[in-house]
């Protein structure tokens, strides 16, 4: 196949990239903080999806539920009995952040699957302020629980004392690295995805190659479909768990 | 995506003037403050929506239908406990009426002995009565007999004595006669 597309590579076209390119969705120029670009446009669609489901879906409030108000509850549960699980009776008035980091990571990923869609989450810039104010949020949050014992965080006490210093070094590198993978993977992820997608649709130009190209396109589409959720859930979860170590910093 | 070709100052430096992109786009720092500023009203709006709206409604949907769960389960148990309450109280008549009607059988049987009894006491008392008096009537029958056969004896003796050409009081044969009849 590799051989058949090198011979044709002229009638190639491969712009795998320009799906993540940040425009103005009203006409042309400049992109400025406040221009209404494709990408604030998606973020709108996913709050109005947020909206749909969560408020629009529960708006009977029916002791037997309709199926957008079990899909509703069901959300609602899911992160409930993961934040409750994770972080304890006392990390559950924490629930409404990790609530809407969840559903706005779900949604912007399930609605960057539509065809031509842009993906907010394919963009480090906005996986990157998520992560980093998780961060800065629950550094600051077990600083101010705990005091300076919250630095007990670092110091593994069930570790021989000799190695304690080393496993302080290495714990503090993972701490500060937390946003980094945390936002990376999420963006990653879902620009590999849809990258990956692209390139195959460029190979659908050659004839012979379409069918299995749009076989491929459709076995990636599912593929993403599991991403998308899973990342959200993975964010969340790792939320969770950094949330844990602000509220119980001792192993 | 990249079709229509841009002005290249549009396009700045991340854009080239085919409108494709230079390298990632992810890092392009022109976009940078558009997405962040985009994404933090996203999330605020988001985050009122859910916090003001959406979960203190699920919660309560959530609450009042385990509330009603609770309520029936509780009302089921009652209503077994009742059903199990009128089956005992069934059986406690049942085995009530049992009981009564053994005690009415056991009553009859009684009365039924009780009759029995007398009458058979009262027949026996009349057949004993009867009884004595036949016992009387034979004695008495024996008695007259023996008196005959007495007078008989000494009346016949008497005449064999007269027979015999010998004469004989009466007195003398009667007594030997009686003693002939003790010995």
């Amino acid at each position: 196949m590799a051989g058949e597309a090198r011979s044709e590579e002229a009638g190639l076209v491969f712009h795998p990239m320009d799906q993540f390119i940040v425009k103005p969705f009203f006409g042309d120029g400049a992109v400025s903080w406040y221009t209404i670009t494709n990408s604030t446009v998606w973020m709108a669609l996913a709050v109005l999806a947020v909206f749909a489901l969560l408020v629009l879906g529960t708006s009977k409030r029916a002791v037997i539920p309709t199926r957008m108000q079990s899909v509703a509850e069901l959300a609602y549960g899911f992160i409930y009995k993961m934040v409750e699980d994770i972080c304890g009776k006392d990390g559950v008035k924490y629930f409404p952040y990790i609530m809407t980091l969840f559903m706005f990571i779900v949604f912007a990923n399930f609605l960057g699957l539509l065809p031509t869609a842009f993906t907010p989450t394919a963009h480090i810039a906005v996986t990157a302020v998520m992560a980093f104010a998780v961060f800065f949020g629950v550094t600051i949050l077990g600083f101010v629980k705990n005091g300076p014992s919250f630095l007990g965080l670092f110091w593994v006490n069930s570790a021989p004392l000799a190695l304690r210093p080393v496993l302080a070094l290495i714990e503090l590198i993972s701490y500060f690295v937390r946003p980094v993978s945390h936002s990376i993977r999420l963006a990653g992820n879902m620009m590999a995805g849809h990258a990956v997608i692209k390139v195959f649709a460029g190979f659908a130009a050659i004839t012979a190659i379409a069918p299995f190209s749009v076989l491929a396109i459709t076995a990636m589409y599912g593929l993403e479909m599991l991403v998308s959720f899973i990342q959200a859930y993975v964010f969340a979860i790792l939320t969770c768990v950094y949330l844990k170590d602000a509220l119980h910093p001792h192993h | 995506m990249a079709t229509e070709p841009i002005n290249t100052e549009l396009a700045g430096t991340c854009v080239n003037e085919f409108g494709s992109a230079i390298g990632m786009p992810q890092l392009c720092g022109e976009w940078f403050g558009n997405q962040i500023f985009w994404l933090v009203v996203a999330l605020v709006a988001i985050y009122f929506i859910l916090s003001r709206v959406a979960l203190p409604r699920i919660g309560s949907v959530l609450a009042e239908r385990q509330g009603t769960i609770t309520n029936d389960i509780a009302a089921a148990e009652d209503l077994k406990v009742k059903a199990t309450q009128a089956e005992a109280a069934y059986d406690k008549a049942l085995v009530d009426a049992r009981a009564e009607a053994q005690r009415i059988v056991a009553a009859a049987k009684a009365d039924i002995q009780a009759d029995l009894d007398k009458a058979i006491a009262k027949a026996d008392a009349e057949i004993a009565a009867k009884s004595a008096e036949s016992e009387k009537a034979i004695s008495e029958i024996r008695a007259g007999a023996l008196q005959n056969v007495e007078e008989v004896a000494k009346d016949t003796a008497l005449a064999i004595v007269e027979a015999m050409g010998s004469t004989a009081d009466a007195k003398s044969v009667a007594s030997a006669v009686d003693a002939q009849m003790k010995g």
